[in-house]
């Protein structure tokens, strides 16, 4: 018997491709804009989401039904902030280098707009394990397109990757740079991030182009 | 037919208890992580001083503080006094490095409190340092460091750090090739005043082969942050001028 059925299997890899949260629903635009000038800080985000949205949708899910309509905004929003706080307090103190390296982030997961829209759309109507294979494969689609984007950004941006110097040193001049090339400040800044994920829609809906909408 | 999670006496309930719950699982799991997080807290304080006297594991471009179960030995063995500058006295205090930066600079904002000014004295490769914490504002939040210097106020060793700075521009601060740009340069201007030293955009001097000129290469798209260096070395520096020009 497989692990999973073939309508949760679709759970987890829908949002990677066709329905992926970024590209197609364009949710969580404003961290995928932010964090993504390295790709080290995009990869801490993808598996911080990647926990948060997992816990958050099965915790959604098992209250929906004693949960006011009236409110739930609201609950949902203190279970992220809650959930975000207790990670943050047992990385302080089990985990102190890897709190400090999450910091900035704490914040912007709370904001993230996936979380809330993942709340919203699919844990308020389905049973705990198949949100929690929602959240997860949501998370996973958000972190792949912040993993791209923040590889191109820092490879052309700063000509590292992980920080280390893939394209020679633009100081000393050697390897890509003895050739005239030159970083490009540009990417560092947030709107080019925009553009990157542009390029990346466009991309993949030259390549589908079931997902091109009829005007 | 109204449902019955729909009733407003539920509603407010549900919040109450909701809010009763999330806080005291919060105000739980806090108070008993508390003494955890506050060791890591004084453990990275000495590590931070540590680094600034160039006692680290520093391997290749990245910065490496000394592992943890070897910070206390190495804490004794380097930092030989620890002193407290208030007003016009020094005392010696082993608790020095204790001493929160912050609140201190908020009591100094009242005339009639002269704040207290902790600083290590080091021994490293033969000669004495001084490490003096500082801390200011970034473009989010709290920036702070930990800066060696030589009787001459030249800096010897530097390690900045920050709450919250933007990853990959602001929070650069923290990384070698920043850091490592402020050794050697000189806080004292040519006639012997307090200049500081300037995060500069523009800067002529890309390579930092000029030691004089009071003044490090910027970080691209970390202007405030930039900044924000340069006021917290002028303000927090500048207050142990006198105890370095009493040095001689």
């Amino acid at each position: 018997m497989a692990l999973l059925s073939k309508k949760d299997t679709k759970l987890i890899t829908d949002p990677l491709a066709d329905n992926n949260p970024i590209t197609i629903q364009v949710l969580g635009i404003c961290s995928a804009l932010a964090i993504t000038a390295q790709l080290k800080a995009s990869i801490v985000m993808a598996i911080s989401v990647i926990f948060v949205l997992g816990i958050g949708n099965v915790v959604i899910s098992l209250i929906r039904n004693i949960m006011p309509s009236k409110i739930r905004i609201i609950v949902q929003l203190t279970v992220v902030a809650a959930l975000v706080i207790l990670v943050d307090l047992v990385l302080k103190a089990y985990a102190y280098e890897l709190s400090k390296e999450l910091s900035v982030f704490v914040g912007l997961i709370i904001t993230n707009c996936i979380i809330m829209g993942r709340f919203e759309a699919f844990a308020l109507g389905n049973g705990p394990w198949r949100s929690f294979l929602d959240g997860i494969g949501n998370a996973l689609g958000y972190g792949l397109i912040l993993i791209l984007v923040g590889f191109f950004r820092e490879l052309l941006g700063s000509g590292t990757l992980l920080g280390f110097r893939v394209l020679g040193d633009p100081i000393e001049k050697t390897g890509l740079y003895a050739l005239g090339y030159e970083n490009n400040g540009f990417m560092l800044l947030s709107p080019m991030a925009l553009i990157v994920v542009g390029l990346i829609i466009w991309i993949q809906r030259s390549r589908n182009t079931s997902l091109i909408e009829d005007n | 037919m109204e449902k019955r999670t729909d009733k407003n006496s539920y509603t407010l309930l549900f919040a109450v208890g909701m809010v009763a719950v999330v806080g005291s699982v919060l105000a739980f799991s806090a108070s008993s992580l508390k003494d955890k997080i506050a060791e890591n807290k004084r453990i990275e304080t000495q590590q931070n001083i540590l680094y600034a006297l160039g006692v680290n594991e520093n391997d290749g471009s990245s910065a490496v503080f000394v592992s943890k179960n070897k910070v206390a030995t190495f804490f004794d063995q380097y930092v030989t006094k620890q002193l407290v500058l208030q007003g016009d006295q020094v005392v010696e205090d082993d608790q020095a490095y204790l001493i929160d930066v912050k609140a201190e600079k908020e009591r100094s904002k009242s005339p009639d409190y002269s704040r207290k000014l902790p600083l290590f004295v080091g021994e490293k490769d033969g000669k004495t340092l001084y490490v003096a914490p500082i801390r200011g504002k970034g473009l989010w939040d709290a920036i702070w460091g930990f800066v060696a210097l030589d009787e001459n106020m030249v800096v010897q060793g530097a390690y900045f750090d920050h709450k919250g700075e933007t990853p990959g521009l602001g929070a650069n601060i923290k990384e070698r090739y920043f850091m490592d740009d402020f050794i050697g340069e000189h806080l004292l201007d040519a006639n012997g005043a307090f200049k500081g030293i300037q995060v500069a955009k523009g800067n002529a001097d890309p390579k930092n082969i000029d030691k004089m000129d009071n003044q490090v290469d910027a970080i691209a798209g970390a202007t405030i942050t930039g900044d924000g260096v340069t006021a917290m070395i002028k303000a927090d520096l500048s207050l142990y001028t006198s105890f370095f020009k009493a040095l001689k």
